[in-house]
This record gives structure tokens, sequence and C-alpha cells, in this order.
């Protein structure tokens, strides 16, 4: 699948696009298909996102997992400090291997 | 210390009102990402993995008690409770927002400080050396001279969009501390037989793809030129570096291309000509500055005895702490090299600890080390025990400077948008692999360099055990480098072979200090051993099959 990320511009934080607005869960992103380069255009255009990008991912039992390790810890976190990943507040998040 | 004056005040402020101004206007859509990027950039501000990252430059290393402490409150108020020191003596922050960060610069300004050329194609913060104006070593204190250079590059109209990154590192000692050579412009300053100064210029070393020791361009400039030197140097280099190429673009590649010869015939050239111009500083201007940093009301009377029965304090003594010029007088390392932690890493509350010990026991004053270590320049002997003790509570106490666990590590893929691989999980494997401290300083000094991609941030070309992360299709890979060094004695580290994953580099380095300890003669660092007896022997250990079970 090819899922929507880019940084929340005020905060930095990394978002995922979800169908209907951005969410700090990779989980919450959704295959944006053929439709990817509008919905990045659209988006941009309202200036609270930033460095948008399309990245391959695929549908796991343990959630979406990005296909490149880059991603994967962009979308999780630092592997080395958990403790301010995004698994404290999802345990579940980023059970798939790094 | 040097002060601000209210020219320096007045720049810093103006800087941070501008950006204020600059984030509300890209936080109101009034400008897009593009038009806004090189003015973040212009104040430090990246974007990195997980959020924004802002670089605060240190100058030349240095930071007083109440600099320092300001740096701890940032951490806990508008990130995560921690900063990174970085290879270059700043210090990063990792959890930035975008809507916090003039705040974060007014409040580094009303200390001092502030983020400017931390990014772009500018002359970046001047480096030196940690141990200036304590060093028993010591020849000229380079901190006067780091400051002129401060003065002269920043906001530098016509050295603002060079070909590419601009570092400089200055150093006054026998003992280069500072990579001298490993640097556009390393310049050491030396004494004659007349027992006059001179600056002596190194010019187009660096790390990165294609790494180069620098050769010597000028030989014995005098102090009061040094600016006009450099300023030679850097227009040769404006006007003929490469800006079609980014890989070809650092100052090394000129000078590597049409030879020390030429470029140093071009430089003297440009000299002569801005000697005319009269654009060095008046004398009275280096004069001014020296003031600052005259030294500190040492107590002559300072016992020079120190008590080491406490076994684990004479292990960090043994280790942390160098000789300072000044009798009764130490200069104290603290290693943020803990086992199994993140090199360079430290709390809010570690921070301020420090800023307190400085300024309780260290006249104001703290070094920020190449090594990603802190330094208490100016500690009185018999307060070292009182500073250990402090420290060890904190967690600081690590007795391994130098040794195979003091590592350097890049923050590599688990924050880094540029990296091919991690590096601060190999650099806690090693450190835990080799956690024992009898083992570690039956090894001797033995400096361990970790870059997660060839822009070796971590200096892996540079460690007398080099690792470079890579990307071998989409998995990490770790290629091992033996050979490399810093100091007086510079040399480039040679890739041993294929490269390993995680937990087999680990164990190549482990066979390679075992080649190390069976094969080294009396006093041999690993280093010296490597050199003597060359690559193969290493390689064979490294590269031998297993045998097979059964
Ligand atoms: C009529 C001429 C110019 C105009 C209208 C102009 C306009 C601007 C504007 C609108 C900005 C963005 C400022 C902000 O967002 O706060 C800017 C930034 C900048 N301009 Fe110019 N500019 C001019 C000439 C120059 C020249 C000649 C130079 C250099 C030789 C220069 C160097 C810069 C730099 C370095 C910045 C970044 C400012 C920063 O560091 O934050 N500009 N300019
Ligand atoms: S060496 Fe590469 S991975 Fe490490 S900090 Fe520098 S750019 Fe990032």
């Amino acid at each position: 699948m090819k899922v929507i990320t880019g940084s929340d511009l005020r905060t930095g934080d990394v978002i995922w696009w979800t169908g209907e607005g951005w969410s700090r869960h990779v989980n919450d992103a959704v295959d944006a298909g053929e439709h990817a380069e509008a919905i990045i255009a659209r988006e941009n255009a309202k200036q609270i996102v930033t460095d948008t990008q399309v990245i391959e991912a695929t549908q796991t039992p343990e959630g979406v997992r990005p296909a490149h390790i880059k991603d994967r810890i962009r979308a999780l976190g630092p592997t080395v400090r958990l403790d301010l990943s995004l698994k404290p507040a999802d345990p579940a998040a980023g059970n798939w291997v790094i | 210390m040097y002060q601000y004056d209210q020219y320096d005040q007045a720049m810093v402020d103006a800087r941070v009102a501008e950006f204020r101004d600059q984030v509300e206007r890209r936080l109101a859509g009034d400008i897009t990402e593009d038009q806004f990027k090189p003015l973040r950039l212009k104040n430090g501000l990246y974007l990195q993995l997980h959020a924004y990252m802002l670089r605060v430059a240190i100058p030349y290393g240095t930071l007083s008690s109440r600099q320092m402490r300001m740096l701890g409150d940032i951490a806990d108020k508008y990130d995560r409770g921690y900063g990174h020191f970085t290879t270059r003596q700043n210090i990063q922050y990792n959890w930035i927002k975008l809507q916090d960060a003039p705040d974060i610069l007014a409040d580094l300004a009303s200390v001092e400080m502030h983020a400017i050329q931390t990014s772009g194609n500018c002359i970046r913060n001047t480096t030196s050396d940690q141990f200036a104006g304590a060093a028993a070593d010591e020849l000229v204190d380079p901190r006067p001279y780091a400051e002129l250079l401060r003065q002269w590059s920043t906001f530098h109209p016509e050295f603002d969009y060079l070909p590419r990154k601009f570092k400089i590192a200055i150093i006054g000692s026998e003992t280069d501390r500072a990579a001298m050579k490993l640097h556009d412009i390393g310049i050491q300053l030396v004494k004659n037989d007349a027992g006059e100064i001179g600056c002596r210029f190194y010019v187009g070393g660096g790390m990165g793809r294609t790494p180069m020791i620098a050769p010597v361009i000028g030989d014995f400039i005098s102090p009061l030129q040094m600016v006009s030197y450099a300023e030679a140097c850097l227009r040769v280099y404006n006007r003929y570096g490469r800006r079609d190429n980014k890989y070809k673009a650092r100052i090394k590649i000129l000078v590597h291309e049409i030879g020390a010869d030429e470029y140093r015939r071009q430089v003297e050239e440009e000299f002569a000509h801005i000697l005319t111009l009269g654009l060095e500083p008046p004398a009275a201007e280096l004069e001014r500055i020296k003031g600052f940093f005259e030294q500190p009301g040492f107590d002559s009377a300072a016992s020079d005895d120190l008590d080491l029965s406490d076994p684990d304090f004479a292990l960090w003594v043994d280790q942390n702490v160098h000789a300072h010029k000044q009798p009764g007088y130490a200069i104290a390392t603290i290693a943020l090299k803990p086992v199994g932690g993140i090199p360079g890493d430290a709390s809010a509350d570690q921070i301020r600890l420090m800023a307190d010990l400085a300024r309780d026991y260290s006249f104001d004053e703290l070094r920020v080390t190449h090594a990603q270590n802190i330094v208490l320049p100016h500690v009185r002997k018999v307060d070292l025990y009182t500073v250990w003790q402090k420290l060890d509570e904190a967690g600081l106490a690590n007795a391994n400077l130098d040794l195979i666990s003091d590592i350097i590590a890049c923050p590599g893929l688990d924050y880094c948008s540029l990296a091919n691989a991690r590096s601060i999980p190999v650099a806690q494997k090693i450190s835990e692999r080799f956690a024992d401290l009898g083992r570690q300083k039956e090894l001797g000094e033995l400096k361990l360099k970790i870059s997660g991609c060839i822009n070796a941030c971590g200096h892996h070309h540079a460690g007398h055990i080099g690792i470079l992360g890579v990307d071998r299709k989409g998995v990490e890979n770790y290629q091992l480098l033996l050979g490399g060094s810093e100091g007086a004695d510079t040399s480039l580290g040679t890739i041993t072979g294929p490269g390993f994953n995680e937990d087999g580099i680990v164990d190549a380095i482990e066979k390679a200090t075992d080649v190390y300890l069976a094969q080294r003669s009396e006093g041999e660092r690993f280093l010296d051993t490597y050199r003597r007896i060359g690559m193969a022997p290493f390689k064979e250990a490294i590269y031998a099959k297993e045998p097979a079970n059964g």
C-alpha cells in the first residue's frame, strides 16, 4: 500500500494521512492509492503539515508496517528511547520487528 | 570568559525578533515551506526524523555555569528533559516545536547564546581544545584567537553562501585534542625560537565521503594577520570551490585538485592584496579580548596532594583527570558514556548539576569536548573527591575516558534523517560487551568512533577503531575500519573488508582487540600495534571461519 506521511508544521510530530485527517499513529494510515499526489497538494496548501511524502507500506497482523527501516523508526520513535516513542501510550505500536 | 558587548547582544536580540516574525508568518500560512526552510536553517532549526531539531552553538566549546544551567532548563521546558552534546562541541535538542523556537532563542540570547550559523554553507562554530587555558602542555591560550575568529566569521557577508559548509578549529598546544587537521582550516598556535607566536594554517582537511588530512598552507603567520590570512583562504575557496556538485564542493577537494602548492600561491597573492585593504582587526581588539581570558584567581597555596585511598575515586582520577598548568589544580573530564547509555546525552538534571559543580569548583567554567564529554577545567585538587562524589550520585562518574567504551557516536538512524543505519545501539552493545573496567583498562587507550552514514559526524575515519553504518538493500550493515587517528599523528582508518550486522560488528571488534592483546609489545596502544603489524593479522582473525560443530 501507499501511505502518506508528513510532519505537523507546528509541533514537528510525525503524522499519517487517515483518509479524513492526520494521526500520529501509523496504524491509522490508509492506502492513498492513486490519489496520493492530489491529497498531498490539497493538504500542503492548508499549511498545517510539512515535508509530506508517499511511502511504501504493508498491512500486517501487527498493523501498518512501512517498507523502509527509516520510515519504521520514524513511525515508532527512537529505538533507544522507547519511553519517548509511541509505545507508552500505545503498547501495540510498532510491534513489527524494526 | 568572553562577555558580549552591546553590539554582540544587539545582533543576537535582533535576530530573535526577526525569527519570531518569520515563524509567526509561517504558522499563519503567509509564507510557504520552501520560503521558510532557508530562514529556519539560518537559525539552526532542522526538521529531523521525529521532530524539529535545534542545534545551539557553543563558541569553542566554552560555557559558563549560567549558560549550562540554561541549557538544562531549555531541555526541561521545551524538550523532553535531555540534550545531546555533539562532536562539534555544540548541543542539539531533538524534540523542538516550531511554535516554541523563538522563545528558546530568546532564552538563549538572555545568556549570550544563539543558534546562528549552525547550519548552511557558512562558517560554522569555531572549535578548540577543551583544555584551553588549563592544559599543562599549552604554549598559547587559543581562546582569544578563537573569539576573534568568532567575531570575524559571524554574519560575514562575503562568506554566507560558500560552496559548502566551513569548519575551523584552533589549538595552542602540542597535543591536538580538537582533530585540527581534519577541519577545513585547522590553526595551530606555535612559537618560534625567538619565542614569537605564529599561526600554522592547515587547510583542506575533512572527513565525510572523501576524508583528507589537511596540508600546511601557511607555516608561521603573525597572529596580527590571522584574520587576513583566513580571509584569503576563504576567498580563494569561495571563488574556485565547486558549486555544481555537492560532493565535490568542500575546500578539501579544491586543495586536493589544484594541489597544496598552487592553492598556497593563490592564497599568498590574495593575502598580499588583503593586507593593503586594512581588514585586520586592530591589535587593540585582540588585547581587549585577551582581557576576558585572564587566568582565574588561582589559590597559589592550593595543595598538590591528592588522597587516593578510595579505590573507585583513584580509578576515576587515573583515567579522567589531567594535569593543570597551575600547581594544586587539575582538569576533570566528565564522561557522558555510561555502560549501555547514549553517548553525549545528558538529562536536564545532570546538565544543571554540572553547572553547579562548575560554579562551586571550577571558576564557573565548563567545556564541551568533541568526544561528547564535559570538562571542568580548573578544579582544586582538594575538591576533586567532593566533585567525584557528586558526579557519582548523578551517574556521571564513568571512569572510562579514552577507553573503548568512551565511544563517539552520531545520532544515526534513531534520530537523523540522513542516516543509513543506527549508531547508538551499536555503541550500547559495545560498551556492554566491554563493561568490565579492568578489561577496558587492560586494553588501554582505544578511540572508537561510529557514524551512521558517510557524512562522518561520528568521526569514524579517525577512530583507532571506526564503524560506518551502511544500507545494504534496506538492511543496516556496519563496516569496520582500523588505524585512524586524529591527534598530532592524524591518520585515516582502513576498511577491514565486508561489513557485519549489529551483533557481528561487536564480535569483530572483540576479535580485533584479542589480536592486539596477543601481539602488542611493551607500552603499545592498540593503534601502535596496528601500525606496526598492519591489517593482515586483524583481517585474518576477524574473518576466520568458525570451526564447524561436531
Ligand atoms: C531588494 C533587495 C532585497 C529584498 C527585497 C530582499 C528581501 C528579503 C526578504 C523578504 C527576506 C525574508 C525575510 C524574512 O522573512 O524575514 C530576505 C531574507 C534574506 N536576504 Fe534578502 N532581500 C534583498 C536583498 C538581499 C541581498 C542583496 C542579500 C545578500 C547579499 C540578501 C540576503 C538575505 C538573507 C541572508 C536572508 C535571510 C535572512 C535571515 O538570515 O533570516 N538579501 N530578503
Ligand atoms: S553521520 Fe550521517 S547519520 Fe550520523 S549524524 Fe551525520 S548525517 Fe546523520
